[in-house]
């Protein structure tokens, strides 16, 4: 096997289906949107080279920034919601009971598909027959909000289903990192007289710092090209006040016919989105790694 | 030691049935493209729709029965349909025409819709069968949606008006009559109001909904002053344009429309109605098939079904007898089909037999003459298709007249309007500077 694999011709014929499928399915279109960002084109005609006029433009359009602000808003969120699934893959890895089925329930969001989830919350937020107001009405609740139609509420009541949908995925990622801890430190500690909230804060989250970091970067990137259940929900309505930055540029291609400036849009998505992992990844490094050993 | 070679030849052998599945697929299709004029004289159409079997049940079998009979007529063409729904379609048409791929046959909307097509040279004219085989058996003022600079590049294949549907047995409860003035109209919401009834069912996430109520009140308050303003030739800051806005806002303040509109989509708002919780539905004729044929929808709503026209407005500038409508979609052939003369054939055919068999079998009316002495039809279509013959005007839905961009700023504007989000001048200078843009 390693004879085989210290032969250059033989490696790159291995590498070269993974990297050819690469270099098609997303460096090449990369290139390319940032090039057709640089046109003026409805997608159907002939481009005409417009110079960095799109990129200008972008710079001054309101809505493009509302959408930005709006993304950001997402990305704060996603992060902040990662220290509850934290919390709860810290007691699910303790020895409590029905922890297993717990797991399990957590993760099934995750299991249905982005449509799939956003049919079911439609219906949970129909404003007259929904289970959400129909649960309100009859609490007592006069007139309870029709969550998806009201501009000022409807990103919110976006966000629920959008972290919803992700829980399982990092608690199931804290899980197995907590897993992974030797039990003999969590031994040793509780002989040394450590409560319980010691272990979990001086013990068991040092340990998993890199996890947390990597999921951090997961959230926040993940919540930047956030695209699906805004799309099948409230299509960026009402007026745009749920629209994001991917379905901006979705909604100037695809149905303004300028795919130019979707382009323009797109590119500078990926832009955002490499400058925020940069920064992140420079925010959080750290020059060692803890280690009780 | 022995399974591994075993398992290495299976996994081969797979990698390359998929490859090779892969190759003789497109490789039959290039072939069944390139022989359209070939010696055999074996011709594959590829024709692209969007009546999927589950959503469009009807139209679905009645594409289904003349591409059959097409077939069987012309033994020596195979027709390859492709299938999608409505917001698919159009994602699917501009992904195609960008490589320039249509296919051979598929179906467009009109005006706005169908203009960059035209301009990036992707559709063929049909002028010749228009005053061939089919002179005359359109309905005037249909195929004119569909013409730029003097040439018709799609067949309509559907005309639609909108008339208000309303609930028989809500409104006599409340000892209510179709309304015949604006007024009117309005007592009749404010007593549904007043009782716990929503007035009218609206899904206005999809924005082109409420586009119909601001058209009809644009449309009777001043007569042609929004087609003039989409068009150039006037401007939407005329009166009667900025009052229609503001007439849309009032209704919205007087609870006009079930909660939560804006966030509900054509379909939701539209079950408001099909549950009997709103008294009334303004929508085109294609929704008749629920108050008459379709098998799903129970007898006793049907029977409950009637319409009346969009109510007169004092001192405006247009009659009770013009519709907010015109024609649906119709059939393009690709500019780059390697058998056009086939594909033209085919769509001449598709045309007259669709306009034959399409308002009986699907409840679809075709923007081909229809006699409706001659069919047995259900009372609702026969009253629409009559009162289509009296019409005094036909107003083509806003967004299709208006140019892809300018159509997307209007609908948004719709929302924002029925949102109470902008005001209604704000609403007008928005339009007029979307017009004035140009694309």
């Amino acid at each position: 096997m390693d004879k085989v694999m210290s032969n250059r011709l033989v490696a790159a014929l291995y590498v070269l289906p993974a990297l050819l499928l690469l270099l098609v399915l997303i460096y090449i279109p990369i290139v390319l949107t940032g090039y057709y960002g640089l046109m003026q084109w409805d997608g159907i005609g002939a481009m005409t080279f417009i110079g960095f006029e799109n990129y200008a433009r972008l710079l001054h359009d309101a809505t493009f920034w509302q959408s930005a602000y709006h993304t950001f808003l997402l990305a704060l969120f996603s992060a902040l919601s990662l220290i509850g699934y934290l919390m709860i893959a810290l007691v699910l890895s303790g020895k409590i009971k029905g922890a297993n089925l717990f797991r399990k329930i957590y993760l099934i969001p995750m299991l249905l598909s982005s449509v799939a989830i956003a049919q079911l919350w439609l219906k949970i937020y129909h404003p007259s027959n929904g289970v959400l107001n129909t649960f309100l009405e009859s609490v007592g609740i006069g007139n309870p909000p029709a969550w998806l139609a009201e501009p000022s509420l409807v990103l919110y009541a976006l966000f629920v289903p959008i972290l919803w949908q992700y829980a399982g995925f990092y608690i199931l990622i804290y899980y197995a990192a907590l897993k992974n801890i030797p039990e003999s430190l969590v031994e040793a500690a509780r002989i040394d007289g450590a409560s319980p909230w010691q272990i979990a804060f001086r013990i068991k989250l040092p340990l998993i710092t890199e996890v947390i970091k990597v999921t951090i970067v997961l959230a926040v990137v993940g919540s930047l090209k956030y695209f699906d259940l805004i799309y099948v929900m409230t299509d960026g309505g009402p007026n745009g006040s749920s629209e994001v930055m991917a379905s901006y540029m979705y909604h100037q291609a695809f149905r303004g016919f300028d795919f130019g400036y979707g382009s323009a849009v797109g590119f500078f998505l990926l832009v955002i989105c490499l400058v925020v992992t940069w920064l992140l990844r420079k925010a959080t490094a750290s020059k060692d790694t803890i280690q009780y050993s | 030691m022995r399974k591994k070679p075993i398992a290495m030849l299976l996994t081969l052998t797979l990698i390359l049935a998929v490859f090779l599945s892969g190759c003789s697929n497109s490789g039959s299709d290039g072939e069944g493209e390139a022989s359209g004029s070939g010696s055999d004289g074996k011709v594959t159409l590829k024709f692209m729709h969007l009546w999927p079997a589950g959503s469009s049940a009807q139209q679905n079998k009645l594409v289904n029965e003349i591409i059959k009979q097409y077939q069987t007529d012309h033994p020596n063409v195979t027709i390859k349909q492709e299938v999608l729904e409505n917001e698919q379609y159009k994602n699917k048409l501009k992904i195609l025409s960008a490589s320039n791929e249509l296919p051979d046959v598929g179906v467009t909307w009109a005006a706005g819709f169908l203009e960059p097509y035209v301009k990036g040279n992707l559709f063929a004219p049909l002028d010749d069968l228009l005053s061939g085989s089919l002179e005359g058996k359109f309905i005037a003022g249909t195929t004119e949606a569909y013409a730029v600079d003097s040439k018709t590049y799609a067949l309509p294949i559907e005309l639609n008006i909108s008339p208000i549907y309303y609930n028989k047995d809500i409104f006599a409860k409340y000892n209510l009559q179709p309304p015949a003035t604006y007024d009117e109209f309005l007592n009749v919401v404010k007593t549904l109001t007043d009782n716990g009834v929503v007035p009218i069912a609206l899904g206005n996430k999809d924005r082109w909904t409420g586009s119909l109520w601001y058209m009809y009140l644009a449309n009777r308050l001043g007569g042609d002053a929004l087609e003039k303003a989409i068009n150039g030739t006037g401007k939407f800051d005329d009166p009667a344009l900025i009052q229609a806005a503001a007439e849309v806002q009032k209704l919205v303040d007087m609870n006009a429309f079930n909660k939560g509109y804006n966030g509900l989509s054509n379909d939701e708002g539209k079950s408001e109605f099909m549950n009997e919780k709103a008294a009334m539905y303004l929508m085109g004729t294609w929704e008749l098939p629920n108050y008459t044929t379709n098998p799903d929808v129970p007898q006793e709503f049907k029977d409950k079904i009637g319409f009346f026209k969009f109510p007169t407005m004092d001192g405006g500038k247009s009659d009770i007898n013009s519709w907010v409508g015109g024609p649906g979609v119709g059939l393009f052939v690709a500019q780059n089909s390697k058998v056009k003369d086939e594909a033209q054939k085919f769509v001449q055919y598709f045309v007259e037999k669709w306009g034959e068999s399409s308002v009986t079998e699907a409840g679809v009316i075709p923007a081909t003459k229809v006699d409706t002495a001659e069919v047995q039809l259900p009372q609702l279509y026969t009253d629409l298709l009559n009162e289509l013959n009296q019409a005094s005007s036909l107003t083509l839905f806003a967004d299709v007249q208006m140019k892809p961009t300018a159509a997307q700023v209007h609908l948004d504007m719709i929302q924002a309007l029925f949102g109470k989000a902008v005001t209604p001048e704000e609403f007008v200078k928005n339009h007029q500077e979307a017009i004035d843009k140009g694309n």
